[in-house]
């Protein structure tokens, strides 16, 4: 069968990284399928092999559809409009920019929720090239009304993270990585300020796996930075507490998606922004995750150059 | 009128001009007054099984919308809207008034259905292709409640069919033997490049049961809808005059 030579092959390309963060979800999503009888998993092929005890327990509600993305946030959307909790899982650019349609009118236009987790954040498999990035993701996402989204900086992070919004009835979107922080820093995804450089400091936020990065490239320079893995909501009341003239924002995705929740906080307040992120052009190039971070400017030097130009 | 339908190589005769269900003629007709307007063609290919489903086969109440081990009924081509509040007004799930401000200002009822909106609507359609994937995941969540006992019936058109998602959903129902779940597919060839060797082909090579009848004629739609056996996706093409 095909889908399983592919899957195989995905497998088998997984780094270490995304295979623990991945795996942290499996686990979660395992125990959750124990523990609530509304919890559903619905997959298409990617990852179905981690989930196969998983769906020889609870067949009827581990649900892989094939390599078909349209009819698997289709289905998810039939699922909660029968009460069930649907956990959506597949790579982020076949979740969330191919079946989009299905996410804006099968779950938001029908009044339910699911909680989509992807793999293969923004540049996560570069040797697969263009088809497999991602870095769009969370603006896409951010066209609709009342997400949650969280990006994990850390393994560790994924599980409370998986409960909470299982748990809740929200529409939630989890976007794991191969990229993370040597240690979690957990919390309820408001501003966490990491490095206080004192009132009236420039403030840089990182979210998620990009802290240490954007830690290494500020260091002797005074500025704050805060740590959150939930760009939405945005903790806009934790940016206006901590936010003085100059805000720096480091996101994993593309760039500039956090922008206008920085502008409409601080609409009232004379004050700069610089937004760093993934940019938008198709590099064509292979490669590791490292080298794209420098290439976007993402690493500790190339953040450096950034705020160096930006605060002078 | 016959056509002469190339999969089977079955014939369907349809006898006689489409009529509106009794019941349900004044309430179009107001509807229709509402917008100034007759309506198009799809109203009236849609109307029959429309009316057979809602008179005689759906397990539905107004008095109990939100039943769990109700019937669900899934219109996905959200078009044929104007024949979809008429029944609906018919059958006590919205009242008559809303139909003389359709698609106004302040109506309910608009142009494509919104279930948030309209009691008894059990989706939001208009953009086509979504209602097979939606009933699909209706009957797995069902199913794993354990609640067998409700069918769900999802209505497309054949030119919805173009649509690549009620591919997905087509091949997937039919390999996992998902017997909850009856399509209907109104076919007034309508659409651009047809169907060469049929419709009911497209379902059956997938492991459905099909039943092709005339989809004007009441006794036989009730036959056909009420013709799925239980291991097995049921598709109902209700051929209708062309265009109609």
């Amino acid at each position: 069968m095909t889908t399983v030579a592919e899957q195989t092959v995905v497998e088998a390309t997984m780094t270490e990284a995304e295979t623990v963060m991945r795996d942290r979800f499996v686990d979660t999503a395992y125990e959750l399928l124990a523990e609530d009888p509304r919890t559903a998993v619905v997959l298409a092929d990617i990852s179905a092999d981690s989930f196969s005890e998983a769906s020889r327990r609870h067949p009827d509600r581990v649900v892989n559809v094939g390599i078909r993305e349209q009819l698997m946030v289709g289905v998810a959307g039939g699922l909660a409009l029968a009460g069930l909790r649907p956990v959506v899982h597949t790579y982020a650019p076949f979740l969330v920019e191919r079946a989009y349609e299905q996410i804006k009118l099968d779950l938001d236009h029908q009044d339910v929720t699911a909680v989509l987790v992807s793999v293969g954040a923004s540049y996560d498999r570069p040797e697969a090239g263009r088809t497999h990035l991602s870095p769009a993701d969370v603006a896409l996402i951010d066209t609709l009304h009342g997400w949650t989204v969280h990006v994990p900086g850390h393994p560790d992070e994924v599980p409370p993270l998986l409960r909470a919004a299982v748990a809740g009835d929200g529409a939630v979107y989890l976007r794991l990585s191969t990229m993370a922080n040597s240690r979690p820093y957990g919390g309820d995804g408001s501003l966490r300020v990491v490095r206080d450089a004192g009132p009236g400091a420039p403030l840089l936020v990182a979210v998620g796996p990009l802290l240490d990065e954007s830690l290494a490239a500020v260091a002797g320079r005074d500025v704050t930075v805060a740590y959150t893995h939930r760009p939405r909501p945005f903790d806009t009341a934790g940016l206006r507490a901590l936010a003085g003239t100059e805000v720096i924002l480091v996101e994993p995705y593309l760039a500039g998606t956090s922008s206008r929740m920085v502008s409409e906080a601080l609409a009232d307040r004379p004050h700069r922004l610089l937004a760093l992120g993934v940019g938008r052009q198709d590099l064509r190039r292979y490669g590791t995750a490292d080298d794209h971070s420098r290439w976007h400017g993402l690493d500790a030097a190339g953040l450096r150059r950034s705020v160096d130009a930006f605060l002078g | 009128m016959s056509f002469n339908l190339q999969a089977n190589g079955m014939t369907v005769t349809i006898a006689s001009a489409p009529v509106v269900p009794g019941p349900v003629a004044p309430l179009l007709r107001r509807a229709a007054a509402a917008q100034e307007d007759d309506f198009g063609p799809n109203v009236y290919s849609t109307i029959d099984v429309l009316w057979v489903l809602y008179d005689r086969i759906l397990r539905i109440s107004p008095d109990r919308p939100d039943d769990p081990d109700r019937d669900r009924f899934l219109l996905s081509k959200g078009h044929a809207v104007a024949g979809y509040y008429a029944v609906l007004a018919a059958k006590g799930f919205i009242p008559p008034e809303w139909l003389d401000d359709a698609y106004g200002p302040a109506s309910r009822l608009g142009g494509h259905p919104d279930r948030v909106l309209v009691p008894g609507v059990e989706i939001g359609a208009g953009s086509l292709g979504h209602g097979l994937g939606l009933g699909v995941g209706t009957v797995l969540g069902l199913r794993a409640q354990g609640l067998l006992t409700p069918r769900v019936y999802v209505l497309l058109g054949d030119a919805e069919l173009d649509e690549g998602s009620n591919h997905e959903a087509i091949a997937y129902a039919g390999a996992t033997g998902l017997a909850g779940l009856t399509g209907i597919v109104v076919d007034n060839r309508s659409a651009t490049h047809g169907w060469p060797g049929g419709i009911a082909t497209r379902f059956t090579v997938n492991g459905w049961r099909a039943s092709t009848v005339d989809g004007n004629d009441h006794d036989a739609l009730y036959a056909a809808l009420t013709g799925h056996d239980h291991h097995r996706p049921h598709v109902v093409v209700a051929v209708v005059g062309e265009k109609e």
